[in-house]
């Protein structure tokens, strides 16, 4: 998979605002927005999808096409 | 939350309750991660837990699930295992409902060697009541109960459950995600008992009270502390003190209690 084709979708009514995702991105992809995270640098994520598995309250999907709205 | 794992929970009954930076989710998560990359049937799992926060886990799986009285998970698992041996039963616990109140029951369970995977969500505290210290709570670590440090010394159910016969023991960390998931997975397909002892995070009961800072601070505690048991067997017993060890301590085949059993209704129905 290219770089371009990840998406990143953030599923805001489950977000608990617990911040995980944004501390431990190794590629730093999320800011921070009143503890929110926000895709800040999507060119970066490398698929590695540890915010996604590390997400207590299943709020991010990482991955290509397949992954809808 | 992913289309292809949306079958495995109870969509209606989510969000969950745990508080924002709990453990808990991410442990729920593992499991079912690992359920579905060994593409086990859904319709034969069953999944058990005993009183806590982390007993209501089951609650939002959607697979035959039974939420027991404190302590005594392991003790309705075995009945629903002897019953249907062709089930895979999970039990999914919290340290004060496994080591504490139902300690008795893990040593038995372990003993036997009844296919049963267990996993412990061990946050060190009792969360769901507001914070008292666990058999699991560090060695002067504070709680509610423990207002001047905790006096207990340090306990390793990993330890207990090896000793008592348990036939795959792990430990693993709501931090190291696909470590985590790699041993659940191993201890779903190991035929006999299996531990794994998955250290979590309660950020507002033992976080709070301890000046543990936020869920990330906790999350970089942990990872500070983790070694890997190669690592592990070269430090003395003084580096090892505070850390965590994390990986595979135990594995091996042996009866299963099961199918031991069915071969005694053999036997006594003259059989064999």
């Amino acid at each position: 998979m290219t770089a371009k084709n990840i998406r990143i979708l953030i599923d805001e009514k489950a977000c608990k605002k617990c911040g995980l995702c944004i501390a431990f991105c190794p590629k730093k992809v999320f800011i921070s927005e009143n503890g929110k995270p926000v895709i800040a640098n999507l060119s970066a994520c490398i698929d590695c999808k540890l915010c996604e598995l590390r997400c207590p309250d299943y709020a991010i999907i990482v991955g290509g096409e397949e992954i809808e709205q | 939350m992913r289309k292809e794992l949306e079958k495995y929970f109870r969509t209606d009954k989510l969000p969950h309750i745990w508080c924002p930076g709990c453990g808990h989710g991410i442990i729920t998560g593992a499991v079912i991660r690992a359920i579905d990359n060994l593409k086990l049937d859904q319709d034969k799992i069953c999944i058990v837990s005993g009183i806590g926060c982390s007993s209501r886990a089951p609650g939002y799986m959607n697979f035959y699930t039974l939420h027991t009285t404190h302590g005594r998970a392991l003790a309705f698992a075995t009945g629903i295992k002897m019953a249907k041996p062709e089930l895979k039963v999970i039990v999914l616990t919290g340290d004060g409902d496994c080591s504490a109140i139902g300690g008795n029951h893990l040593i038995h369970a372990a003993r036997r060697n009844i296919d049963i995977t267990t996993i412990v969500f061990n946050n060190s505290i009792y969360g769901m009541t507001s914070g008292q210290y666990s058999p699991m709570t560090p060695k002067g670590a504070f709680a509610t109960t423990a207002p001047y440090g905790n006096i207990d010394r340090d306990f390793d159910l990993c330890k207990l459950a090896q000793s008592s016969g348990a036939t795959y023991v792990a430990r693993g960390t709501v931090y190291h995600l696909p470590q985590l998931i790699k041993l659940i997975e191993k201890a779903l397909k190991h035929n006999g008992f299996s531990f794994v002892d998955v250290v979590d995070i309660c950020p507002t009961y033992f976080g709070r009270r301890n000046k543990m800072g936020t869920a990330v601070a906790m999350m970089e505690t942990i990872r500070e502390k983790s070694v890997t048991i190669r690592t592990a067997s070269k430090m003395s017993a003084e580096e090892l003190s505070g850390k965590i060890v994390i990986g595979e301590f135990y594995e091996e085949n042996a009866p299963e209690y099961t199918e031991e059993y069915a071969k005694i209704i053999e036997k006594a129905q003259g059989r064999i």
